[in-house]
């Protein structure tokens, strides 16, 4: 059931619009955190460490960071405030009743998360890069990894908003799911002093692939499973897209 | 049915179930083209059910529906295209101004920006609230609000207007305010489909109006012709001592009247009351007011006297 249309972007431009209307309180939020830890992590802690896999610490640290950060954006987008439209605010149901119907509404959602993340990505690419920190041309592609991250991390966390009954569910979510994907993919520290079914475990988080992909970009150096990797991304963001926009209509229209 | 019938909505054995509950139980209705017409009912009575079924928020479980001559599963866009709706709970954009409310519902219908600034202008004039255009929403009024929701739901010049209890919790001018614009829109041709528990405002703005009651329409007809079908003209009203009560059928036996009771009080219909009035305190009866007949008599005829959950 493909209902999805154009019209998902006048749900996008809303968005966009209450975005730019309160640019001000919405910088600092999605962007002071993952700078403090680049900063805090990569210098601090990093001058007590040697090289990490082949770099200086914070070298290693920034292209997670940016993965990181793109993740948060697009899941804290699409969980409380989606939630607060469908649920509190009635956005959603305001605009159910125009043409733009609900898959719409769920796409449009989701399209701005990624956008979230795209913007968030791309600002913590270019703090990265600002510091000296990135080394190839290549990482011109990180704000596309960027924009597939949030494509990706913005279908789960609607599925997650469809099946929640309020917001605490979403400290599950965030406690249970993102936060140990936050520190085993691979953006901290490699995994080889882990045991093998961490490492496994690891190599099924699209997360993880992302980190290798930024990695990669911004080092300038071979990733280890490239196509793989972008395939994993792709694919999973894909069903979870239409996952999370059938889970939503079922939620929103009996 | 095709447009240009002159019948706006039909339906036909209409349905809607979720699971074992039935909210709609088979119900019939036309609404005509251009005219003012109510749903009314108790809560739970599937009033709203039925008008989220019309306006394509609500898959039908069965029967027949079309809303300007479109089926709602199968048209839902087309239709949602020419009708506006005016919801029950106030659903504004709260992240945004008065006028840019307007102007963010006008695009989710692909208004031009410079045709949506126009008819905004307009609209606020007509529900005067022009002055209030850049006012965040969380500042206006709870009437103010309603009737930025009824500008809202005409940005997209629709032929037919849906509002879900449209001035409840409203203060009296705010309501006769809003009463007078949806009077207004019959000029322009707009149908208009209303759901209320308010009788008054029912008798004052429908052209015809249906009685729902447990997912089922009781009657459908013009206020005046429905008073004077379930009830007469008017109605003498008291509440009894207990010796009175012991009496009174005696006394009213001979008067062509029916009697109802609800609680401690006695309604006695009649087309006209004035010799029973005169009887009832000539014997003595005290308490006894006679006032004309209304919608709200035929409502509680009909959808029982006891309250309501």
């Amino acid at each position: 059931m493909s209902r999805v249309s154009g019209k998902l972007w006048r749900v996008w431009r809303r968005n966009f619009d209450s975005f730019r209307k309160y640019l001000h309180v919405n910088v600092l939020g999605n962007l002071g955190e993952p700078f403090l830890y680049l900063v805090a992590m990569g210098y601090g802690l990093g001058s007590f460490l040697g090289d990490v896999d082949g770099v200086s610490y914070v070298r290693f640290l920034a292209p997670g960071i940016v993965v990181s950060s793109a993740m948060f954006a697009a899941a804290y987008e699409c969980t409380y405030m989606s939630f607060l439209k469908m649920v509190h605010l009635k956005t959603y149901d305001a605009i159910i009743v125009t043409p733009v119907g609900i898959e719409d509404v769920v796409a449009g959602d989701i399209a701005w998360g990624a956008t979230k993340s795209l913007m968030s990505g791309t600002a913590m690419f270019a703090v990265a890069a600002a510091l000296g920190l990135v080394e190839s041309w290549w990482a011109l592609l990180v704000p596309l990894l960027a924009l597939l991250v949030g494509f990706h991390f913005a279908s789960l966390s609607m599925l997650v908003t469809s099946v929640s009954p309020n917001f605490d569910s979403f400290s599950y979510f965030f406690e249970l799911f993102v936060t140990p994907l936050f520190f085993f993919s691979g953006i901290f520290f490699p995994l080889d002093p882990f045991p093998a079914w961490i490492r496994i475990a690891s190599r099924l988080s699209p997360i993880t692939h992302a980190v290798d992909l930024s990695r990669a970009l911004m080092l300038g150096r071979p990733a280890p499973t490239p196509l793989a990797s972008v395939a994993v991304l792709a694919v999973t963001a894909a069903v979870l897209f239409r996952w999370s926009i059938a889970r939503m209509r079922r939620r929103l229209i009996r | 049915m095709e447009a240009g019938s002159g019948i706006a909505v039909s339906a036909r054995g209409l349905v809607k179930t979720y699971g074992a509950l039935t909210a709609v139980a088979g119900v019939d209705f036309e609404i005509r083209e251009g005219e003012c017409f109510g749903f009314l009912g108790p809560n739970g009575a599937g009033k709203t059910t039925t008008m989220k079924m019309i306006y394509c928020c609500l898959p039908r479980t069965g029967g027949d529906l079309a809303v300007m001559g479109l089926d709602p599963d199968r048209s839902p866009a087309g239709i949602k295209a020419r009708i506006g709706v005016v919801p029950q709970e106030t659903n504004l954009d709260t992240d945004f101004t008065v006028l840019e409310n307007l102007r963010i519902h006008a695009r989710y219908f692909g208004v031009r920006r410079r045709e949506a600034a126009a008819r905004a202008a307009e609209l606020l004039a007509f529900v005067r609230l022009s002055e209030k255009a850049g006012a965040e929403v969380d500042a206006l009024s709870s009437g103010m609000k309603r009737r930025l929701l009824i500008a809202r739901g005409l940005m997209n010049e629709p032929r037919l207007l849906i509002l879900d209890e449209p001035t409840v919790g409203l203060d009296p001018q705010a309501r006769h305010l809003v009463w007078d614009r949806l009077r207004r829109l019959e000029r322009g041709g707009v149908t208009r489909i209303v759901t209320t528990h308010y009788m008054e405002e029912a008798a004052e703005i429908c052209d015809r109006v249906a009685v729902m009651d447990g997912g089922r329409i009781l009657v459908t007809g013009r206020p005046r012709d429905l008073i004077r079908q379930q009830i007469g003209e008017e109605v003498i009203e008291m509440v009894p001592s207990e010796e009175e009560r012991s009496a009174i059928a005696a006394d009213i036996a001979a008067f062509p009247a029916r009697v109802e009771q609800a609680g401690e009080k006695l309604s006695i219909s009649c087309d006209d009351c004035r010799p029973l009035m005169a009887l009832l305190s000539e014997k003595g009866y005290r308490r006894i007011t006679r006032r004309p007949a209304t919608l709200e008599d035929v409502f509680l005829k009909l959808t029982g006297r006891d309250l309501v959950e």
